[in-house]
């Protein structure tokens, strides 16, 4: 668009014209009520968070982080669940960011935008962002336990009993990494995008090599929007429970997993069937509190991070 | 001296780097291809295998069947009875209840908080509804269950005075909770996309900052608004955990709003774990996973679509 004489097209103030008031005056009711709906929204999400809150706070201490649960989980800590969601998340990332950052390099760097081949991408991260979480676990149950785990065990191992071919941790995090893919692609790419044209340039003009370049100065420009992806797929998957729930998910186990084809326990999985399944909901109602309480601030504190480290992006572009 | 001819070895890098790339970009199209692909394949002996057609056929997924001699004809959901029953309908009536409320909850709320925030809001109220409607969208699924589950239901059992605790508004509230993201970021992006040069011209020809956003700027993002309310029903028929454990997973085909219902999705994860693998009823769960599939899909596929019409239109107009 050509630059031109800057007008000033702000609304004069024009007394003599009696129906602006009137005007004026109606216009309080949509406004009104889409603040409302606002109101509506900030009210829910504080009395969601204020509630667990106040009903978690009471449970949580040293020992409940730190010790396995007893008593059939009517005392005890969820110490096994933390640290079977971290190893999830950890595995998940590990398989999720280089798949993710180089398809985000892809289609920013490599690719017209309008290619029938970047199109198709496109079309294909928007559907996976879009597939139900259960369908993902029925997929990871399917293909990865029944298909490649199983596969495995029929060429490596001949004892009958199955290694690989049942729910573990490694099929969980890698289901859970196909969900989070999208997350990864859309903030990278929105990070290449900020990259100033002039770095490019300078490097290619210094002899470097497409792939020197993205080596050397596109990645490392880009690392605080692919570390943002990172954080908001692992505040995804960290709260998922569909699709690990056939993939490696167990409700009690008397050991740590330490091998990739142990299952694990996990925090969203734990509330799952302690707010349904438990005997006495009585008995177990403040260990779950305490429970959801652990899982809403892991999520909150990953989500509030990345959004920060997003915006900050995101003000750099406008500046450069 | 500078250097200006690659060597062969730096080649060959380039060559196999630019490659790898390529082939990785293609990770997601691979993965939707092998989705549907495991999920139809173990979906297949419905159609295939004259044994399972026998116990749950096409015919008896949709139709009202007579499962007793003499008794009336029914839709019934219970696969693991001595006659096994696997009509669909009272799951399919289950899930639509569930998305009616959630949107009839959701769209007001979506949609006005987006119209606030892009044509009303002052730049720091945008600012900070902005971060708490994320806020929203990033509470894991299973924590809005438990709240519907222990909250919400007595709450509304309380003031309503309802027979079952766990039903379809219960359910459906909590299932609107994770529309309003949905819906408003994508109609909030519509809204605030429609150019400048638009709100100058109707600014010009004498419109107040109210007229200009009900007159032009709503019409002109009314697409996009639509896209939203169209992804979040994709969401809200999707969505697992929240309906699991807030809707009382009872199979009742009845046109209340308070009666117990069970959906496809919350069908799916509950009785997966204990199904026989390979049994008819193993191969009904993956049909079902495979219709779930495909109606996100087209809903996806189609909410983009009218995104990408609106972007070019709108693009269009300001050259």
């Amino acid at each position: 668009m050509n630059a031109g004489p800057q007008i000033d097209l702000s609304p004069v103030d024009s007394p003599m014209l009696p129906f602006q008031f009137k005007a004026k005056s109606r216009g309080l009711i949509p406004k009104g009520l889409t603040l409302a709906a606002v109101l509506i929204i900030v009210l829910m999400l504080f009395i969601i968070l204020f509630n667990i809150f106040l009903g978690g706070i009471g449970v949580i201490s040293w020992d409940f982080l730190t010790q396995p649960p007893e008593n059939g989980m009517e005392s005890g800590g969820i110490f096994p669940a933390i640290f079977g969601t971290v190893a999830l998340v950890f595995l998940m990332v590990l398989a999720v960011i280089p798949v993710g950052v180089l398809t985000a390099i892809y289609l920013q760097e490599f690719t017209h935008p309008d290619s029938i081949l970047t199109r198709m991408i496109r079309v294909a991260v928007n559907n996976l962002a879009g597939v139900p979480s259960i369908v993902f676990g029925l997929f990871g149950l399917g293909f990865f336990v029944g298909f490649i785990g199983t596969g495995i065990d029929s060429i490596f191992y001949h004892s009958g009993r199955p290694v690989w071919g049942q729910p573990a941790i490694i099929w969980a995090s890698l289901t859970l990494s196909l969900m989070a893919l999208p997350v990864v692609i859309v903030s990278t790419e929105e990070a290449l995008r900020a990259i100033p044209r002039e770095l490019k340039e300078a490097s290619y003009a210094l002899g470097a090599t497409k792939l020197q370049t993205i080596i050397r100065v596109i990645v490392p420009q880009a690392l605080p929007g692919i570390f943002t992806g990172a954080i908001l797929g692992v505040s995804r998957g960290a709260g998922e429970v569909a699709p690990i729930m056939f993939t490696g998910a167990a409700y009690y186990l008397p050991h740590l997993p330490t091998k990739l084809t142990d299952q694990f326990m996990v925090l969203g999985y734990h509330i799952y069937v302690m707010a349904t399944q438990s005997p006495n909901i009585d008995a177990t109602k403040p260990i779950l509190y305490g429970t959801v309480l652990v899982l809403l601030v892991l999520t909150i504190l990953l989500n509030s991070v990345a959004i920060l480290m997003r915006s900050r992006i995101r003000s750099r572009r406008v500046n450069v | 001296m500078v250097q200006y001819k690659f060597k062969p070895k730096s080649r060959i890098r380039e060559f196999l780097g630019e490659k790898l790339i390529a082939l990785n970009a293609l990770a997601a199209v691979i993965g939707i291809l092998l989705i549907f692909i495991f999920i139809f394949k173990e979906a297949l002996p419905i159609f295939t295998s004259s044994e399972v057609r026998q116990e749950a056929g096409i015919g008896k997924m949709l139709f009202k069947q007579e499962f007793y001699k003499g008794r009336e004809p029914k839709w019934s959901w219970q696969p693991n009875s001595d006659v096994p029953k696997y009509s669909l309908y009272p799951l399919f009536l289950g899930t639509l209840k569930a998305a009616i409320v959630a949107m009839l909850f959701a769209v007001p709320l979506g949609v006005g908080a987006a119209i606030y925030s892009s044509e009303f809001a002052p730049r720091r109220a945008r600012e900070i509804i902005k971060p708490v409607i994320e806020l929203l969208a990033g509470i894991p699924s299973v924590v809005l269950g438990f709240f519907a589950l222990i909250v919400l239901a007595t709450i509304l059992q309380n003031t309503l005075g309802l027979t079952y605790r766990l039903n379809a508004l219960n359910a459906g509230i909590a299932l609107g909770i994770t529309v309003i993201p949905v819906i408003y970021t994508v109609a909030e992006d519509a809204m605030t996309a429609v150019p400048r040069s638009l709100r100058d011209a109707a600014i010009a020809l004498g419109a107040n900052p109210w007229q200009v956003s009900i007159s032009m700027v709503l019409p002109a993002a009314l697409p996009g608004i639509a896209a939203g309310v169209i992804l979040g029903f994709g969401r809200a028929i999707g969505e697992t955990m929240i309906v699991l454990m807030a809707s009382g997973n009872a199979a009742i085909v009845s046109g209340s709003f308070v009666d117990s219902i069970r959906t496809f999705s919350a069908t799916i994860a509950a009785e997966m774990a204990e199904v026989v693998f390979g049994s008819p009823h193993y191969n009904v769960l993956f049909f079902i996973g495979t219709l779930l599939f495909i109606f996100t899909f087209m809903i996806n596929l189609g909410g983009d679509f009218v995104l990408m019409r609106l972007r070019e239109k709108i693009q269009g107009r300001t050259k």
